[in-house]
């Protein structure tokens, strides 16, 4: 089922896109007619029997599901032109959820930046502090201890899997396999723990922060991790027996919502879709960041595109993190978890009563913030649903003068039309599923 | 580049020589490459950009400079205006990255659109028409997508203020509804 292929390898037939190729991929998208070109209002207030019109179209129904459907993972709406049972066009409408998180990150500092996008996409919080870190660090010119670097490499491996885990559970519930609602759920509970452990909180931990994490791993936390990894392999076993070689999970899932590569290319699809077509592109692997050059995995990759595709790759990364994980415990070097540069990292609390230095860079760091230089720069890295980019601006103060968040979600989503055009609409559920918005993500 | 003296160059400016790349300056920022097309050279740039690996468009965002007059790392020749739009460019096959940094003037805030050259940023130029107020000709459908239709400005603009707006839990007909 799932192959591992090198798309630097030209020779490999399956993975080699070409331009040609790629530019057929593109018009065909431009022509497939699957995008409603309605807005949110007019899609409201035309909802309903579409009588035939002159051009020649039949008729049509359009129907607007969600915002409130309880299988479209929040505030999802989607617009769906349908011919009898059939989609022949639609468009998802977002920003239920938009609080404009983009403009309160000009409003807060660098160091209460993450508490803002750590909000963002809230199944994969580690994963936006960590770039929103990142990026910052990079525009600092500091660079993390050692430790730290491992620290975060393990805890946002811990999120990917309670990410897959949250999508197996939802995955499972949208088709009707209500008991894998509860196991998934189950699974992710275990790992949440693990964090809460660790950081004080199940989300939005606010733990990545510039200049390293926010507290060392606790006592203990190996025993805990390892006890949670162990009880693993054999959970995921028991969703291969569930679901996986069902005739009936098998049936709602193969062959529904296929994309190719070259769409998913030219869409801008990242993460799971794209590697559903058997385009190996992991930035873990073929840009690495923090520690994952020195880790030994696989990127995991379909064959057909499918939703089915969709879900076993989420099924075997989490196999694949929890090597990850394994790793870095065993690799786990002593030292400091944030960077000793007073200018950035707040004084140890035994300090502050001793030393009156200590207690001045505390409250200036914490009030005032720290200054960063003037700069611009764009940082990516895989969270569970794609490529998380962060592109900051800095003026020199210490506040942002725009924080732009690639989010994975928001640009998953407009492969949906192409993927449900000339699906049954009770195959909508399977198609969204697949994709696994977080709408928190998409409508920052 | 002809050979102008740069006596009454203040001290402080960069070198006053452009390189270019593809044609247009480039900058280098923190290791990235940042390039300066005009806005006449834009489309042409990225197609041209697409079909030398760059295959995948992945963001484009909007930049309100209202508050950061200045050089912002600029190259010479190129002016900075209140806008700027930021597009992320990837190339698989050589694993490397390129970004397009493109100064768009407040008074005549209209960018060509990428559309026809990569179908994926039409949701992030609806969201930088949403947010900052820049228009994408020849975008399919340039609506509002995170804010409702109906809503009056452009909020990510920096002087659009920050709207600790009541939140209309108990009583939606008080003074100062939703709406800016």
């Amino acid at each position: 089922m799932s192959q591992v292929v090198d798309p630097t390898t030209v020779d490999d037939a399956d993975a080699v896109v070409d331009l040609s190729v790629l530019d057929e991929a593109r018009t065909r998208l431009a022509t497939d007619d699957a995008v409603l070109r309605l807005s949110a209002t007019e899609a409201e207030e035309r909802s309903g029997y579409q009588p035939p019109t002159d051009e020649g179209l039949g008729e049509r129904m359009i129907m607007n599901m969600g915002p409130q459907h309880p299988s479209t993972h929040g505030v999802l709406r989607l617009v769906l032109e349908l011919d009898g049972e059939e989609i022949t066009r639609s468009r998802p409408v977002v920003g239920y959820l938009h609080t404009g998180m983009e403009k309160t990150a000009e409003q807060l500092t660098y160091l209460q930046g993450p508490t803002n996008v750590t909000r963002m996409d809230y199944a994969a919080p580690l994963f936006n502090e960590l770039v929103f870190s990142m990026a910052t660090e990079q525009l600092l010119g500091v660079e993390v201890p050692e430790r730290a670097q491992w620290i975060r490499t393990l805890m946002c491996e811990v999120n990917r899997i309670s990410s897959h885990m949250l999508f197996m559970a939802t995955n499972g519930m949208d088709l009707g396999a209500v008991g894998m609602m509860l196991y998934g759920w189950r699974e992710r509970e275990e790992l949440l723990r693990f964090l809460e452990q660790v950081t004080g909180l199940r989300m939005n931990h606010n733990y990545i922060r510039p200049g390293g994490v926010a507290a060392d791993l606790p006592d203990g936390w190996e025993d805990e991790l390892d006890r949670v990894l162990s009880v693993l392999p054999e959970r995921l076993e028991e969703f291969d027996t569930l679901m996986t070689g069902q005739p009936i999970w098998r049936d709602r899932l193969q062959g529904v919502g296929v994309i190719t590569a070259e769409e998913a290319i030219s869409l801008g699809a990242t993460g799971p879709i794209l590697r559903s077509t058997g385009y190996a592109w992991d930035l873990r692997r073929d840009l690495p960041y923090l520690c994952y050059d020195q880790l030994d995995f696989d990127v995991i990759v379909g064959t057909h595109g499918d939703s089915f595709d969709r879900y076993s790759i989420r099924l075997a990364e989490i196999r694949e993190s929890i090597r990850i994980v394994r790793q870095c415990m065993d690799k786990m070097p002593p030292g400091d978890y944030r960077i000793q540069d007073k200018k950035v990292t707040p004084p140890p609390r035994a300090r502050i009563d001793e030393s009156m230095e200590a207690l001045i860079h505390h409250f200036k760091i914490f009030t005032e913030g720290f200054k960063v230089p003037e700069g611009e720069v764009y940082v990516a890295v895989e969270n569970p649903r794609g490529e998380l980019g962060c592109y900051l601006v800095s003026d020199g103060s210490s506040h942002p003068v725009r924080m732009h968040i690639r989010a994975p979600s928001f640009v998953n989503l407009q492969t949906l039309p192409h993927l449900m055009q000339g699906s049954l609409i009770a195959d909508t559920v399977a198609i969204v599923s697949s994709v696994d918005p977080i709408m928190g993500d998409v409508d920052r | 580049m002809s050979e102008v003296d740069t006596t009454d160059t203040p001290a402080e400016a960069s070198e006053p020589r452009v390189e270019l790349r593809h044609g247009v300056p480039v900058t280098e920022s923190h290791g990235q490459e940042v390039l300066h097309p005009a806005r006449g050279e834009y489309v042409g740039l990225v197609e041209r950009l697409r079909s030398e690996g760059y295959w995948v468009a992945v963001d484009l965002c909007g930049v309100d400079h209202l508050t950061n007059p200045g050089r912002r790392g600029l190259p010479a020749g190129v002016e900075p205006e209140r806008f700027e739009v930021v597009v992320n460019l990837l190339d698989h096959r050589n694993r490397r990255r390129t970004r397009i940094r493109l100064q768009v003037p407040e008074d005549d805030a209209v960018v060509p659109s990428l559309f026809e050259v990569h179908p994926g940023l039409e949701a992030s130029e609806r969201e930088t028409h949403d947010l900052l107020g820049i228009v994408f000709s020849g975008h399919p459908d340039l609506s509002r997508i995170l804010l409702p239709d109906d809503w009056v400005g452009h909020p990510l603009r920096k002087d659009e203020s920050v709207g600790r707006i009541p939140v209309q839990f108990k009583d939606p007909t008080a003074s100062g509804g939703a709406r800016p």
